[in-house]
């Protein structure tokens, strides 16, 4: 995708990186005989974009399930932050500091677009169902979450689809409100699975700038998986590729790129 | 035209998120509350007052607790009954052996009775879902009737095992003269029994049941309500925001089975003045099922509009068949074919709109903000 934007993003993309956020270390996953990953390790730095790549079937979202608690590793660990998190439940992994999207859209489809990225304000508030029920003193926390959220929607040029219920919007906008609503969790790592997929040159364009600004804005940490190369090489600064559920290369774009295994993983042999 | 939004801005986002944003609204609610309090005492029809506005006030409450759990967080019930049984037999022996406790207060602890009977129920939630739930709540529905029939205790040991509301006066034995509350003796009306008047049990019910609506309001467009219908319209999508799926499904429980504890008092205390287990059988949780479902799911209001459709059709029928003229429909010809007319009505309004009365009111109003143009 060489876009205007992400080429002048490209020439002043210098980073040097701290210390690791997220370390993936010798994760194996079975499901009965099927293996999806095997000995998966890699180290994700604070503040970087880092994204999973691979064929259909390489595990990508199988690791970001491990990632957020829905599948439990076998062998192997996690840390977050230094600190092993490697059982930790879904509901506990959110509440840690990660926020998560989905390849298939997992919005809460009766709500309207507020409703939904208010929910993602829930892990941040102490909720007291009797404060809420007498609308006092919830009223002010109300209002206060409110405030953060139209910051967001600002963020993601949305205002005009604030009261729409969410399952009448286009997918891309649909796309857009997953993002707020984990975006509106404060989150450290975002966990992106497939951002782009299915949308057209201009919705990348839009959803590649929103990831770029959160990164630089917000200083998140981004994890994501994306099929859509040209996105993946410009944006993100180191890059994991499975293949059968195994790692086959991993470092920054450019090395990754020019790597054998890869070239052959997605081409075949020849 | 006539239910316009145009020109009502929100500068403020206290003013956006108030309970009823639109003066519209507003109005409304304060035109039909001021009608339900002042019209029905005033007409001093017993009938009215009685079998048919109290009816619809307590199934309404009943209804909307179901529509907290069912339609809300999206946990199917059948339980209500069981629920409701335990608010009557823990309202009435509260009564019985605490006279000096405040009805109003009664009702409360009833309620909470039934919340903590509802959580046991509910704990199966967190494993099972939509129909296999529906079934492992009918274990409350048969568990709890078999008690309340089996343990004399609960209806006083009366040999019918019905269990009569004594009456009570609205503060209780120690507003009595002489009591440490007697200051409240004058306004300390009896409001259940057979000597209290159908004006006070009716007044007494509307603002029970209105004080509760307004909390449901406010509980289900707060954080509490957001995770409900997180966790209704995709449960795994609520996890990873970091909803605990147990504590919301099981507070839903709760709070549902409080309205319904509380309706099931009203309905001994200041409908019927007396229940037996049979008042609270599956059919009456059935019943209540199909009001949420024709009254629409997930909406307060739909709560009684279902309920209204459902009390409000047999005696609508009635008036109907004897308009008639004596003699053209035969008594059992009658009962019959109220429930077929109630049966095919269910049907049809299913079928017409699947989303309810709440749905068809929004569709009203969309038609009246547009008219006299089609669109």
């Amino acid at each position: 995708m060489d876009t205007e934007a992400s080429q002048a993003h490209d020439t002043e993309r210098v980073r040097e990186f701290e210390g690791f956020i997220l370390e993936v270390d010798g994760v194996f996953v079975n499901f009965g005989g099927v293996k999806a990953l095997q000995d998966v390790g890699f180290s994700v730095y604070e503040g970087e974009i880092f994204s999973i790549i691979g064929p259909n079937g390489a595990g990508k979202t199988s690791m970001l399930n491990v990632i957020s608690g829905f599948y439990k590793a076998s062998e192997g660990t996690i840390r977050f932050e230094g600190v092993d998190r490697t059982s930790a439940s879904p509901e506990q992994v959110a509440r840690m500091g990660f926020a998560r999207t989905f390849q298939n859209i997992a919005l809460f489809k009766g709500m309207s677009t507020l409703d939904n990225i208010m929910t993602g304000r829930i892990v941040k508030v102490k909720s007291n169902f009797l404060s809420e029920a007498l609308y006092y003193p919830a009223r002010d926390q109300e209002v206060a979450q409110r405030e953060f959220v139209e910051g967001i929607i600002d963020f993601l040029e949305i205002q005009s689809i604030r009261k729409t219920p969410v399952g009448k919007l286009p997918y891309g906008l649909q796309k857009r409100v997953e993002l707020g609503r984990a975006l509106a969790m404060e989150p450290k790592i975002l966990l992106l699975d497939e951002p782009m997929a299915g949308m057209n040159l201009e919705e990348k364009e839009d959803m590649a700038r929103f990831v770029l600004d959160v990164n630089d804005e917000f200083g998140t940490t981004v994890v994501l998986i994306e099929h859509d190369m040209g996105v993946v090489m410009d944006i993100s600064d180191h890059v994991v590729v499975l293949d059968h559920g195994e790692r086959i290369a991993y470092g920054p774009p450019d090395e990754v790129r020019t790597n054998d295994d890869v070239i052959r993983a997605y081409l075949g042999e020849h | 035209m006539f239910y316009r939004e145009v020109g009502q801005y929100k500068s403020s986002y206290p003013a956006d998120q108030a309970i009823f944003p639109l003066t519209n609204d507003r109005i409304g609610v304060i035109l039909i509350l001021l009608i339900a309090y002042i019209w029905p005492p005033l007409s001093g029809s017993q009938y009215l007052m009685g079998p048919i506005l109290t009816q619809l006030l307590v199934f309404g409450l009943a209804a909307l607790g179901l529509n907290l759990l069912t339609g809300y967080a999206g946990q199917v019930s059948l339980g209500t009954g069981g629920f409701m049984a335990v608010g009557a037999f823990g309202c009435y022996n509260l009564v019985l052996r605490l006279p000096e406790i405040p009805l109003v207060i009664d009702f409360i602890l009833a309620g909470l009775m039934a919340a903590a009977v509802g959580v046991i129920f509910g704990i199966p939630s967190l494993r099972i879902k939509g129909f296999y739930l529906a079934v492992a709540t009918l274990a409350s529905q048969f568990f709890l009737l078999w008690i309340f029939d089996h343990v004399g205790w609960f209806t006083n040991y009366d040999p019918a095992g019905v269990a009569s509301a004594p009456t009570q006066t609205l503060f209780g034995s120690l507003a009595h003269e002489g009591g440490p509350l007697d200051f409240l003796a004058p306004i300390d009306v009896i409001v259940s029994g057979p000597n209290a008047t159908p004006e006070a049990k009716y007044i007494l019910t509307l603002s029970v049941v209105v004080v509760l609506a307004l909390l449901a309001k406010n509980l289900v467009r707060g954080m509490t309500g957001r995770a409900w219908m997180a966790i209704r319209d995709f449960d795994i999508a609520a996890e990873i925001i970091g909803i605990r799926p147990l504590r919301t499904k099981l507070l839903a429980f709760a709070i549902s089975s409080f309205y319904c504890g509380v309706a099931g008092a009203l309905y001994v205390f200041t409908y019927v003045g007396n229940a037996d287990t049979e008042a609270f059988d599956l059919i009456r949780s059935f019943t209540i099922l199909f009001m949420i479902i024709i009254g629409g799911l997930g909406s307060i209001m739909g709560s009684f509009l279902g309920a209204a459709f459902i009390v409000l059709l047999p005696p609508f029928l009635n008036i109907v068949a004897s308009n008639l003229g004596e003699g053209t429909l035969s008594g059992a010809a009658l009962a019959n074919l109220e429930l077929i007319v109630y049966g095919g009505t269910i049907v049809f309004f299913l079928a017409v709109e699947p989303l309810g009365f709440a749905r068809m009111w929004q569709i009203i109003k969309e038609k009246l903000r547009q008219w006299p143009f089609p669109y």
